[in-house]
């Protein structure tokens, strides 16, 4: 019955219908609610004692979708500081299947905005960022998520062509000799990465492709940490639309549908450009998630 | 506590410059008056007069005392009249340099220097190298040299006062462990050099003596020889007894066969307004010699004079 789609469609997609849920529900009368979950083998099954039961694992999506709203207007509520140390503080603990989030934002960040990251991060928890991530991060990407939020950038536009050039070979072999040497843990890759400027980086990046042929990107697919940071650092363009293209995908996990909050409330200048994506959030979001992330959008034009 | 000293009632800015300006003016120049003046104001003050003399006369003044002065008097002078920022920029540039370089000077400045600080003096240099701090530090340093001193100029410590015990015993430990097996460039031991603040590191510190019987500095003399053992003493010490760090830095300078002047103008200028009076006691109970003394002993004429002003010598 039409209800029963409604329901159905209510709890589809990234957030909640919560309109339509209260048409639904809210008159809804004990048969009705029984026909309902009867019908709905996608949320309940037939439990051997007699009643209809929800699915554990709807239980748990239901939580994280109700959530989302809540999510999003918090996050855009902090100031970017305190958003950030956060997002950071939140990853560091959930661990290495997260640490992107690390790199997303000591790499798209401005050299102030880290800053303020930082400082916040003392009057939140009590230590400096650094020193949290050094004493609790033990695998090979220690030494480059320390050193690139501690970076302090300079963000003139002034390039050296030649150490550019020559930074580009350096970080060339450093990906060829990945059987001896892991490139995340090289020193000079590290060093390049985590204390040359933005503009000067993507020299280097133009350098490596007139050099090796390829984009370091490409070269570094099997790397993700350190592809993630030469993609934020060079491409942030690219990087932010393949996260939001994985958060709308149709098996997008938990994980890639938070990226869709955290880049939607922290990225709006780069969202207003993205009428593809724009599209693709027209059908997927809904409820107030929806309203909320298109309002944040629309509102990024100003 | 500071030493400088500015007198009770400050003449106006505009008075200020217009006296600086009297005494670039003629054949010679009045050293005596810029000592007078720029060796008695705090670091707002010569900011002031810094703009008020270019909008004034439309010259920076660090380049008029640059055309007027000469040799120590002259470093003196400029490195102290620039604000605090830029100075740590300016020396940390320079002991990147190939003929001034320096590791200690760098680390001194990382170490030394409050967070805040060392924050202020990276946007500093910004401003005025049009680089970071942290590439040229990475650039001109190679090995465990590097390894040490980038992550250390880059720090942003947490400054409260607030320490964790267990954290303590442990890293404790974990420093006693790899000074034993002489793994003196360990990730682990520069991490808790590098990342802990001051106070987590003195407990830390305090905890290794207690519980292995040393001083964390005396099991790091393993050999007399090694550079970057001495670095490693050398920023130990800064993060937690920097009045002996300096005390020592000064001590070298002035009791050496000849005067290690760029070591003596650096603390004198760097700590006048900061703890130049906490290290002159140390001086003094170290040496049994008042260090105005000491300075007036090693050093003459404007030089002499600007030190022994900016240390707060008061003529008998």
């Amino acid at each position: 019955m039409a209800d029963l789609e409604a329901l159905t469609k209510a709890f589809s997609g990234i957030g909640v219908d919560e309109n339509s849920l209260i048409s639904i529900l809210a008159n809804s009368n004990h048969e009705h609610k029984k026909s309902l979950r009867k019908g709905c083998s996608k949320f309940f099954i037939e439990d051997d004692n007699g009643f209809e039961r929800l699915h554990q694992s709807t239980v748990k999506n239901l939580k994280l979708e109700f959530k989302r709203f809540r999510d999003a207007v918090v996050l855009s509520l902090l100031h970017p500081w305190e958003r950030d140390a956060r997002l950071i503080e939140k990853a560091l603990k959930q661990g290495p299947r997260h640490y992107s989030v690390i790199v997303e934002i000591a790499c798209t960040r401005s050299s102030d905005e880290l800053l303020g990251a930082r400082k916040a991060y003392h009057s939140l928890f009590d230590h400096s960022i650094e020193e949290d991530l050094a004493s609790r991060i033990k695998g090979s990407e220690r030494k480059l998520l320390v050193a690139l939020v501690s970076a302090y950038r300079y963000e003139g536009p002034k390039v050296d062509e030649d150490v550019a050039k020559s930074e580009a070979e350096i970080l060339s072999s450093a990906i060829k000799s990945a059987d001896k040497r892991k490139p995340i843990e090289d020193e000079d890759a590290i060093m390049i990465l985590s204390t040359r400027s933005k503009p000067h980086l993507q020299a280097v990046y133009e350098h490596y492709s007139k050099i090796c042929g390829k984009t370091i990107t490409e070269d570094l697919e099997a790397e993700g940490i350190l592809k993630d940071t030469v993609e934020c650092l060079c491409t942030p363009a690219t990087y932010f639309t393949r996260v939001l293209e994985a958060a709308l995908s149709v098996d997008a996990d938990e994980e890639s549908k938070r990226a869709l909050t955290r880049v939607i409330v922290t990225q709006k200048e780069f969202m207003v450009k993205e009428g593809n994506v724009l599209n693709k959030i027209q059908g997927i979001l809904t409820g107030s998630y929806k309203d909320f992330v298109l309002g944040l959008v629309a509102g990024g034009k100003n | 506590m500071a030493t400088l000293t500015v007198p009770a009632t400050v003449p106006s800015v505009t008075e200020d410059c217009e006296q600086l300006r009297k005494a670039f003016s003629g054949w010679g120049t009045n050293e005596g008056l810029i000592i007078a003046i720029l060796g008695h104001r705090n670091a707002e003050q010569r900011k002031l007069i810094r703009e008020t003399y270019a909008e004034t006369y439309g010259e920076d003044l660090l380049r008029a005392l640059d055309k007027e002065l000469s040799n120590d008097f002259e470093r003196v002078v400029l490195v102290w009249t620039l604000d605090p920022a830029e100075r740590d920029a300016f020396l940390a540039n320079e002991a990147t340099k190939r003929w001034t370089s320096s590791n200690q000077v760098l680390m001194e400045i990382a170490c030394t220097r409050s967070a805040n600080q060392l924050l202020h003096a990276r946007q500093a240099y910004h401003t005025r190298y049009k680089k970071s701090l942290e590439e040229d530090v990475a650039h001109h340093t190679t090995g465990d040299f590097r390894k040490l001193l980038l992550p250390l100029v880059c720090s942003y410590r947490y400054e409260g006062d607030e320490v964790n015990m267990t954290l303590a015993k442990s890293e404790a430990k974990l420093l006693h462990e790899k000074i034993s097996n002489k793994a003196y460039n360990d990730d682990d031991l520069i991490r808790v050099l590098a990342t802990r603040s001051k106070a987590q590191i003195n407990a830390t510190l305090n905890h290794y003596k207690n519980e292995y019987g040393n001083d964390i500095n005396k099991d790091l003399k393993a050999d007399p020889k090694d550079e970057f053992l001495a670095l490693l003493r050398a920023t130990v010490k800064c993060l937690v007894r920097p009045e002996r760090y300096f005390e020592k830095v000064l001590r070298l300078a002035i009791n050496r066969r000849g005067t290690d002047e760029g070591a003596l103008t650096r603390v004198v200028t760097t700590r006048a307004e900061v703890d130049l009076k906490i290290i002159a006691d140390e001086y003094q109970r170290r040496n049994s010699v008042p260090l105005d003394r000491a300075i007036a002993k090693d050093t003459h004429g404007d030089y002499e004079k600007m030190l022994l002003a900016l240390a707060g010598h008061v003529e008998a």
